[in-house]
């Protein structure tokens, strides 16, 4: 199983920080289409992604136990 | 040792942060403070929310500090991001910087501000009087509203 993680605005549209899904194997640039699509949220599409707390590029695929992060465009400081 | 990259709720003591960079080779420590704007483009904000993915923040803290040691091998860098409800005038981010010269502190303060803004996770949400954001690239948040720079 693998977990994803939500943040800030995309936390709130999507009701939840966390969410469960058997992910292994996908990339994940496809996780980030089926959550997309699966909550009609267009905001998803300007997430940059992350495995394990590192950023990653979309066609990484994903390994069984990896933590995934949609990360919204930032503004600490 | 000490951190020296944290993440914390706690309120950010100016002291506490600087005294932590001062050591003799030091000829200047300059110190940044990111405090809470009351007023942005004439809008009042009331309060602010910050929240962070903390783990990955406070890697992608030390990150900037390693960037740093690289590019300017004299620097010493202290870095700390308070998160939770922060009022105005209260202080978001702190980064001290200790170097041989002043010029090498200035320049290494800048840089560790610059990348925060572009690579940690942290976001804030501002709450006005008749409502609040998450703040971030809004032309992103908000499809299909174009940016003053691209009406020509």
């Amino acid at each position: 199983m693998n977990t994803l993680l939500f943040f800030a605005g995309l936390k709130e549209a999507i009701g939840t920080d966390e969410v469960r899904l058997a992910a292994a194997g996908m990339t994940l640039g496809e996780v980030k289409e089926k959550v997309r699509s699966e909550y009609s949220l267009d905001q998803v599409t300007s997430c940059m992604m992350a495995i394990n707390e590192e950023f990653a590029p979309e066609d990484t695929t994903i390994s069984e136990g990896d933590t995934i992060a949609f990360i919204p465009p930032v503004s600490g400081g | 040792m000490e951190e020296r990259c944290w993440i914390t709720t706690e309120p950010l003591k100016v002291e506490e942060v600087t005294k932590r960079v001062i050591r003799r080779e030091a000829g200047a420590i300059n110190t940044f403070i990111g405090t809470v704007r009351e007023f942005t483009k004439g809008k009042r904000t009331l309060y602010l929310e910050y929240e962070t993915y903390k783990e990955m923040a406070e890697k992608k803290l030390e990150q900037i500090a390693v960037e740093i040691e690289k590019q300017w091998p004299s620097a010493q860098v202290v870095i700390a991001h308070r998160v939770g409800r922060l009022d105005i005038t209260d202080i978001a981010v702190m980064i001290a910087v200790s170097t041989p010269h002043r010029n090498d502190s200035y320049e290494a303060s800048r840089y560790a501000i610059e990348r925060i803004k572009e690579v940690v996770p942290i976001w804030k949400k501002e709450h006005w009087e008749d409502g609040e954001e998450w703040i971030g690239d809004q032309k992103e948040v908000r499809p299909g509203v174009p940016l003053k720079e691209e009406i020509k």
